[in-house]
C-alpha cells in the first residue's frame, strides 16, 4: 500500500488506529518527493528536520491518548509567500531568495496548532503574479498530470503537491484564480473561501483587497478539512471577518458521505455571459455533463445573468496591479532582501535593487499599478475599476438573493503546454471567469469533473460571501455523483 | 509702501500613546536604536497594520480642542513614495478625509485678539530616523516608525513671525493641556514647517511660496521667518520673484538654505489603505471624549480670574502652561495666598526659569517647597530678601526652605534686644550719621538702615530695624 496515495481523512484514521506512524507518514511523503519533485519541482524549500520532529510529537500524543487536533500528523505544504519563523520564505523571487522571516503567518500558527506538520514550501509564480508558475525564480512547476504543461499558477507548486502525493493538503492564495485554476490544471480541489475568513496576516500582498489564502486537498471533504482549520478571526488582521455566529465551515465530517442528499432543493444559476462564451467545446461537454449529475440530484438549474462580467478582467487588471504596485514598495533593498552590489545614490540604491530582483511579470504589473494611480489618470482607471467593481458586486447580491450557487468552468482553456501563450494579455484570459469572485469577495470552489484528452477540467461552484457550506454541499454532492458514474 | 507677509503652518505632533500607531510596539523616545520594533513597524513582508484605538482617540481630543469638526466617516489612505526611513514604500495618512476639518486657535495681540483658523487636522504615522555618519554612511532607527501622528494645517492667517509664534505657543499649551502630545521639539514630539512669501500692498505683486521644513525649535522657526521675510521683500524690491522651493534653516549660519526646488506636483498616488476598515466614527464617542476634556487653557485664565481675584495678564501667564497652572494652584494648597503666591511665580521663579531655559516640570522646586518658603517670609521668620536667596538655594539643591534657612542660620533677628545691641553698635560707629540725620539729611538713615542689615548678615527684621532705630535715633 502506498500510504500517500490515502485521503487526509483516510490517513488520520489509520493514525488513530495506530495501524501507521506520523513519522511513517512523513518520511514516506518525503521519499516520494526525493523521488519526484526532481521533475515535478512543486517545492522550493523542505523541512525535513522540523517535520519529523513534529511527527514525533504527534506519535507521542496519539502513544499517550492524549487529543490531537484536526490536522494531526498529516503532511503540508505551504504556498511560499506565506511567512514560516526560521524557514526561507522566497515569493517564488529572487528579490527574497534568502529571506528568512522573524515571525510565522497566523495561518502557519493555526496549522501547528492543530498538529499539522509543514513539508515545507512550494513553488509558485513570482509575487503570485501569474496563471501558469512559469514566472518563478526557482523555474517551473510541471503539471504531475503531463509534464510538458503548466500546473497553473500562481498556487501550481501547492496544486502539483497534492496531486503528485508529496503532500496530502496545501494551502494557497488566490488573488484572481490562483488556487482554482491550478487545481482544475493539476485535478484536484482548491477553494478560495469569502474574503476574510482566512487570516492575511504574514501572508505577503499581492493586491491586498483580493487576495484570499485557501486550500488544496484531493477531494472536497479534505480540503474541507483544511479549511476549517485556518478559518477564524485573528485581531492581527484588520479586514478578519468576527464571525457572530461562530464557526461557518462545513461543521462535522461523517464517516461516510451520502452524496444524494446535498443537492436536493438547491438553486443553482448558470450565468449567461460565461456559457454564451466561446468556451473550449470539450470543456463545456464535461460541464454540461455535471449540470446534468446536479439535477438528477434534485438542484434546480435556471439561466441567470450578470451583466457586468464582461469588464471584470479589465476591472481586475487595474485594481490588483494598482494595489501591487504599492504592495510591492516596500521592496526596496534597504532593509531586507536583494539588494544591488553597485548603486551612488539612494535612488540607484532602489532602481538597481528592484530592476535586478523582480522579474519581467512583475515589473509589468508594478508599471501598469503605477500609471493607473497616478494623478491625472487615477480617475480614469483606478477610479473607474472601483465603480466597476461595486457593479459586479451588486450583479453577484441580485443573484444570491434567489440562487444558492452558481457555476461556471473554471478555466476557459484546458492546462497549457510552457511557453505556449507568449503573450500576456492572453495569459490573463485563464483568469476570467475566476476574477469575478475575488472583485465580489465571495467564495468559490474548483473541483475536479472529467478528463478531456487525458487532461483535467474543473468545475467551479460559487458561492455567497460566508456561505461556504452551499459550495461544500453542492462540491460533495457534485463528487458523489460523479465518482457514482451517474 | 508696504509688504504684507502670509505665513502658514504644517504641524506634526506625536501622540502620547503607550504603544504605535499600527502595532503593540511600545511608544517610546530615547531607547536602544531598532529595539521598539516588530514586522508591522518595520514593514516587514506579510505584516498588517491594525488601528491603535486611543490614537484616534487623542486626534479626536486635538480636533475638539482646536475647535474642529470631527469626521465621523473617514478612513486611513497610503501615500506612495520611496525614501529610507519608510519601511512599506508608503506612509499611512489621511488624503481628502481627514479625521478633523477647520477649526481656529485665538491668539492674543497688543490691540486684541485674532483668529488663526485651521484648514484641517489628519492622522498619519511617523517614519525612521536617520543619522548620516562622518563616513557617509546612514544608520537608520525604526523605533519612531508607526508612531501615530497628528498633523495641523492652518490657513494662512498669520501675518508676522510673531503672530506664527503665539499661534504655537497656544496651541502647544493647548495640546498639553489635553494630554495629548508632550510637545518637546527637541525629541521631535512637535514639528513644524512654514509657508511663507510677501505681498507688495501697492502692486498687489506676490513672491513664490516657500516652504521652511523641519524647524526644531520656537526660536529657530521664528527667526527663520524673519530671514524669509527679508528675504522675499529684498526681492520684491529688486523686481525679482522667490523659486518655489523647500529650504531648511541653518542653525549655525543663521540663515535658510535651498533644499530643493518644487518643479511640479510631488504624485503621492494616494488610494485607500484596503488593510484597515473604513473610520466610522460613534458620535457619541466624540460626546464622551468632549465631556471628559480638561479645562482648557481660556477657561482656566477666566477662572483665576474669578477664583483668585488675579489680574488678567498674570493670570494668563499662570495658565499658559497646564504645569504652570498646576504648580502655582498646588502653591496655594500650601499657603492660602493667591495673590502673593502669584506674585512669587510671577517674579522670582519665572525669571529663574528663563534664565535656565527649563520648564516648570523639570525642575526639582516642589509646590510644598515653594508655599513652605512663602510661608516662612509671609510669618516674617525671615525677610524677603533672605526669601529671595533661599529660592535660589532651592533651585539648585532642591533643598526645602526650612533646611537652607536652619543651616544657613538665616531666620530672620526680631528679638528686639539682639537688635537693640546690633543697632547700638552700629550707631555709636557712625555718629557722623547721626549728626546728618538731626539735620535732616533722609540718606542717612538708609546708610544706617544698610549697616545694620550688613551687621546681621541680612537676618534682621526690617521692619522692627526700621521701627526702633527711627526710636533710637530720636532718643541720641
Amino acid at each position: 500500500m502506498d500510504i500517500t496515495k490515502l485521503s487526509a481523512f483516510e490517513m488520520k484514521k489509520k493514525l488513530h488506529q495506530k495501524e501507521i506512524t506520523s513519522r511513517e507518514l512523513i518520511e514516506a511523503h518525503f521519499n516520494k518527493i526525493e523521488e519526484i519533485d526532481g521533475n515535478i519541482n512543486a517545492f522550493i524549500t523542505l523541512d525535513k528536520t522540523e517535520a519529523l520532529k513534529s511527527a514525533d510529537k504527534v506519535d507521542e500524543k496519539i502513544r499517550n491518548g492524549e487529543r490531537v487536533g484536526l490536522l494531526g500528523g498529516i503532511p503540508i505544504g505551504v504556498k511560499d509567500n506565506i511567512m514560516t519563523k526560521g524557514i526561507r520564505t522566497t515569493c517564488g523571487s529572487k528579490m527574497l531568495e534568502n529571506f528568512i522571516p522573524p515571525y510565522n503567518a497566523t495561518i502557519v500558527n493555526r496549522i501547528k496548532e492543530a498538529d499539522g506538520i509543514i513539508m515545507g514550501k512550494t513553488n509558485m509564480d513570482e509575487f503570485a503574479m501569474g496563471s501558469s508558475t512559469e514566472t518563478s525564480y526557482f523555474g517551473n512547476t510541471k503539471n504531475p498530470i503531463d509534464t510538458e504543461r503548466v500546473p497553473g499558477g500562481s498556487s501550481g507548486g501547492s496544486a502539483a503537491a497534492v496531486k503528485a502525493c508529496e503532500v496530502a493538503l496545501s494551502l494557497g492564495t488566490d488573488t484572481g484564480g490562483s488556487i482554482r485554476q491550478p487545481a482544475s490544471y493539476c485535478d484536484v480541489v482548491g477553494i478560495k473561501p469569502t474574503y476574510g475568513i482566512v487570516s492575511r496576516y504574514g501572508v505577503v500582498s499581492m493586491a491586498n483587497t483580493l487576495d484570499q489564502v485557501g486550500v488544496f486537498g484531493r477531494d472536497v471533504r479534505d480540503a474541507v478539512l483544511m479549511l476549517s482549520s485556518i478559518t477564524g478571526y485573528d485581531e492581527k488582521d484588520s479586514t478578519s471577518f468576527k464571525n457572530p455566529e461562530g464557526t461557518i465551515i462545513f461543521g462535522s465530517f461523517p464517516e461516510e458521505i451520502d452524496y444524494n442528499n446535498y443537492l436536493k432543493g438547491m438553486k443553482v444559476g448558470l450565468p449567461k455571459e460565461i456559457f454564451g462564451n466561446e468556451i473550449d467545446i470539450r470543456i463545456k461537454d464535461q460541464i454540461t455533463k455535471s449540470i446534468n449529475i446536479i439535477e438528477a440530484l434534485g438542484a434546480e438549474i435556471e439561466e441567470i445573468s450578470l451583466p457586468h462580467l464582461e469588464y471584470s478582467l479589465a476591472a481586475y487588471y487595474i485594481i490588483s496591479t494598482s494595489e501591487v504596485s504599492s504592495n510591492l514598495a516596500r521592496f526596496d533593498g534597504v532593509r531586507y532582501g536583494y539588494r544591488a552590489k553597485e548603486y551612488n545614490t539612494l535612488d540607484e540604491l532602489y532602481i538597481n535593487s528592484r530592476s535586478e530582483a523582480f522579474g519581467e511579470e512583475v515589473k509589468r504589473r508594478i508599471m501598469l499599478g503605477t500609471y493607473s494611480l497616478s494623478s491625472g489618470y487615477a480617475d480614469e482607471h483606478y477610479k473607474k475599476a472601483l465603480k466597476v467593481r461595486t457593479l459586479i458586486k451588486n450583479d453577484f447580491d441580485k443573484a444570491f438573493s434567489k440562487y444558492d450557487v452558481i457555476l461556471s468552468p473554471t478555466s476557459p482553456v484546458l492546462p497549457f503546454k510552457f511557453g505556449e501563450i507568449k503573450d500576456p494579455l492572453s495569459m490573463y484570459m485563464a483568469d476570467l471567469f475566476t476574477v469575478p469572485v475575488n472583485l465580489a469577495g465571495l467564495c468559490a470552489m474548483s473541483i475536479p469533473c472529467g478528463y478531456v484528452d487525458n487532461l483535467p477540467v474543473g468545475i467551479q461552484l460559487i458561492g455567497d460571501k460566508y456561505k461556504e457550506a452551499n459550495i461544500f454541499k453542492a462540491g460533495l454532492g457534485l463528487e458523489g455523483g460523479l465518482k457514482n458514474g451517474l | 509702501m508696504g509688504y504684507k507677509t502670509i505665513i502658514g503652518l504644517e504641524i506634526h505632533t506625536e501622540l502620547m500613546t503607550k504603544t504605535k500607531m499600527f502595532c503593540s510596539c511600545a511608544n517610546s523616545f530615547g531607547n536602544e536604536a531598532n529595539t521598539n520594533c516588530c514586522p508591522v513597524c518595520v514593514g516587514l513582508p506579510g505584516a498588517l497594520p491594525v488601528i491603535n484605538e486611543t490614537a484616534i482617540e487623542y486626534a479626536i481630543k486635538a480636533g475638539i480642542a482646536l475647535n474642529s469638526n470631527i469626521i465621523t466617516n473617514t478612513r486611513m489612505d497610503r501615500k506612495n513614495y520611496f525614501y529610507s526611513d519608510l519601511v512599506k514604500g508608503y506612509q499611512i495618512s489621511q488624503d481628502d478625509l481627514p479625521l478633523c476639518e477647520g477649526g481656529f486657535i485665538e491668539i492674543e495681540l497688543g490691540d486684541g485678539t485674532k483668529k488663526v483658523n485651521l484648514q484641517r487636522i489628519h492622522i498619519e504615522e511617523d517614519t525612521g530616523k536617520q543619522t548620516h555618519t562622518t563616513e557617509g554612511d546612514t544608520l537608520i532607527d525604526y523605533n519612531r516608525s508607526g508612531v501615530p501622528l497628528i498633523e495641523i494645517v492652518t490657513k494662512p492667517d498669520m501675518n508676522t513671525p510673531e503672530e506664527a509664534r503665539l499661534f504655537l505657543e497656544k496651541l502647544r499649551a493647548t495640546l498639553k493641556y489635553i494630554e495629548v502630545s508632550d510637545c518637546k521639539m527637541e525629541e521631535g514630539s512637535l514639528r513644524c514647517d512654514v509657508n511663507i512669501n510677501v505681498v507688495d500692498s501697492e502692486t498687489g505683486e506676490k513672491t513664490n511660496i516657500t516652504e521652511i521644513k523641519n524647524l526644531n525649535s520656537f526660536r529657530g522657526a521664528v527667526k527663520a521667518m524673519e530671514f524669509e521675510e527679508k528675504r522675499h521683500i529684498a526681492l520684491l524690491k529688486e523686481g525679482k520673484n522667490t523659486v518655489r522651493e523647500t529650504r531648511r534653516w541653518d542653525e549655525v549660519k543663521n540663515e535658510t538654505i535651498t533644499m530643493r526646488q518644487k518643479l511640479g506636483v510631488a504624485d503621492y498616488r494616494f488610494a485607500a489603505d484596503g488593510d484597515l476598515a473604513p473610520l466610522v466614527i460613534d458620535n457619541k464617542w466624540i460626546e464622551d471624549i468632549r465631556s471628559n476634556l480638561p479645562e482648557l487653557p481660556h477657561d482656566k485664565k477666566e477662572r483665576f480670574i474669578d477664583e483668585y481675584n488675579l489680574e488678567p495678564y498674570d493670570a494668563g501667564v499662570l495658565t499658559a502652561s497646564k504645569d504652570l497652572a498646576a504648580f502655582y494652584e498646588e502653591t496655594i494648597k500650601y499657603v492660602n495666598d493667591p495673590k502673593l503666591v502669584s506674585n512669587w511665580i510671577m517674579g522670582d521663579v519665572l525669571r529663574r526659569l528663563k534664565d535656565e531655559e527649563v520648564e516648570i516640570e523639570d525642575v526639582s522646586l516642589t509646590p510644598k517647597a515653594l508655599g513652605q518658603l512663602i510661608s516662612i517670609v509671609k510669618d516674617g521668620k525671615i525677610n524677603n530678601n533672605t526669601g529671595k536667596k533661599v529660592l535660589k538655594e532651592m533651585f539648585d539643591t532642591g533643598k526645602d526652605p526650612e533646611t537652607i534657612v536652619k543651616e544657613q542660620g538665616l531666620i530672620q533677628i526680631s528679638d528686639e534686644g539682639e537688635l537693640k545691641g546690633i543697632i547700638e553698635k552700629i550707631l555709636d560707629e557712625n555718629e557722623q550719621s547721626i549728626i546728618d540725620f538731626k539735620n535732616g539729611k533722609d540718606r542717612a538713615l538708609g546708610f544706617l538702615v544698610g549697616q545694620i542689615m550688613k551687621a546681621s548678615r541680612g537676618k534682621a527684621n526690617p521692619q522692627l530695624v526700621n521701627k526702633m532705630l527711627t526710636d533710637m535715633l530720636n532718643e541720641r
